[in-house]
């Protein structure tokens, strides 16, 4: 099953410890943690359910290619990583 | 008299209290190291709110009911879906997304309206809350209207609703104003909005715009609670004043040291009476001269005083943003807050002013509690 986990910079907003999750895709892994922690979805996600601007998905160390719909697969075993979107400075 | 004032940073929310004639200190801090774009105290039920905008994670709020001892998060407004393909863009061709960007104005209801919040958000949604901002819901007749498609962002990058003005007479009645975008009134509880500019003009727009309602920018908008006939705005033009129920507006000209600036606050009682900061317009927007002062008038514009004592009169730069005024209940002590990290207050309605803090991060708003 995939595992999820978040940066270390949300839990000081919304506790949200690495968790294991059934999902074939990244939306159906990530609706899953956002189960085990509802407030966390509005921090990652935008109203629409699309990947906020700022933030980005890894799966696998790979950046996920559909931030709108999170279609992208996860292999069973995959590391799902949630974090900000850095840029220079 | 308000002997406490919340001051909405860059970095958090700060609270500073009385602690004497002519003495206040800060003592306490909320959501350090957040940026807490606005807080608003609700005074049907005291309960307290604060718009968090965590940039990455969006923008929140959260609610107090122990003047903010504990803090938790309620809900967001949600932008509809729009509809699929629908790419909006404003009249320069930037795209306006439907998407909540960030907290402008949060107002509650009338007293007969209990739970009831209005929010006002980038990019120029209208939101409506019943049950004291657990959910909301967008004023869609406001966001679907034909004219909102002509709003434009000013200084932020999309159109925003920083104003709201519940009638006192009838919560019916809202006034609400956009920069850029002008003043929209509801006369029966957001079904239905007329445009109320007529008076004010645009000088910075295209020669066959400087009238239309769309081009007007205010940057803040006020009423009187005790004479709720009169507004007062401080607009990009500079500042106009209503005594009709905003039918009508006045431009308030030859104001020294300029017409222009962000906030404005009037007098609770005395409609004539109202204070501003002024400072040099458009590309540079510092105060003028680098001296920090506040506009007092107390005959309805016709005359103003430039009020000084106890403000940094040299090599200062302070920008008093829109929501960075604050006048308390009693019309007498102010305090306002600079994007340089400087607060000041006053006990005697601007004649005299004690710094309370210089170093403060970035300061959105003010407000007594």
């Amino acid at each position: 099953m995939p595992r999820v986990a978040f940066t270390r910079n949300l839990q000081r907003h919304v506790a949200c410890p690495p968790c294991t999750v059934a999902g074939a895709t990244v939306r159906e892994s990530l609706d899953a943690a956002f189960a085990l922690y509802p407030l966390a979805r509005g921090y990652v996600l935008d109203e629409h359910g699309a990947l906020r601007h700022h933030m980005a998905i890894f799966v696998d160390g790979e950046p996920v290619t559909d931030r709108r719909a999170l279609s992208d697969a996860v292999p069973a075993t995959a590391e799902i990583f949630v974090m900000q979107a850095l840029s220079g400075g | 008299m308000s002997d406490q004032v919340l001051i909405s940073t860059r970095k958090g929310l700060f609270s500073a209290r009385r602690a004497g004639r002519g003495v206040w200190d800060l003592d306490s801090v909320a959501f350090l190291g957040d940026n807490v774009s606005l807080v608003q105290h609700d005074p049907r039920d005291g309960a307290w709110y604060a718009a968090l905008d965590h940039g990455h994670f969006g923008a929140k709020l959260h609610r107090s009911r122990d003047r903010g001892a504990t803090w938790t998060e309620i809900g967001v407004p949600a932008y509809p879906t729009p509809p699929e393909g629908h790419v909006e863009k404003d009249f320069l061709g930037r795209e306006i997304p439907w998407r909540l960007i960030r907290f402008w104005a949060l107002a509650p209801g009338a007293p007969s309206q209990p739970g009831l919040l209005w929010a006002g958000t980038i990019p120029g949604g209208l939101f409506r809350s019943e049950d004291h901002g657990d959910t909301w819901q967008l004023v869609e007749s406001l966001w679907h209207m034909p004219e909102r498609r002509k709003w434009a962002g000013g200084g932020a990058e999309a159109p925003g609703l920083h104003s709201i003005c519940v009638d006192p007479r009838d919560g019916n009645r809202v006034a609400v104003a956009i920069s850029s975008g002008g003043v929209w009134i509801t006369e029966d509880l957001g079904k239905t909005w007329t445009a109320h500019t007529k008076g004010m003009r645009a000088d910075y727009a295209p020669p066959e715009l400087v009238e239309a309602p769309e081009s007007q920018d205010p940057h803040h908008m006020v009423q009187c609670p005790g004479a709720p006939d009169t507004y007062w705005i401080q607009h990009h033009n500079g500042i106009f004043r209503s005594t009709d129920s905003a039918m009508t507006w006045t431009e308030i000209t030859d104001v020294k040291p300029s017409a222009f600036g962000f906030p404005v606050v009037v007098h609770p009682k005395n409609p004539d009476t109202a204070w501003f900061v002024p400072a040099i317009k458009d590309e540079r927007r510092i105060p003028a001269e680098g001296r920090v002062v506040v506009n007092r008038t107390r005959d309805g514009g016709r005359s103003f005083e430039t009020l000084h004592r106890g403000l940094p009169q040299a090599w200062a730069y302070d920008l008093v943003y829109r929501h960075a005024l604050d006048l308390d209940a009693s019309g007498e002590r102010l305090a306002f807050g600079s994007t340089t990290g400087s607060v000041w207050i006053s006990e005697n309605g601007g004649d005299d002013w004690l710094t309370l803090a210089e170093h403060l991060p970035p300061v959105h708003a003010v407000l007594f509690v």
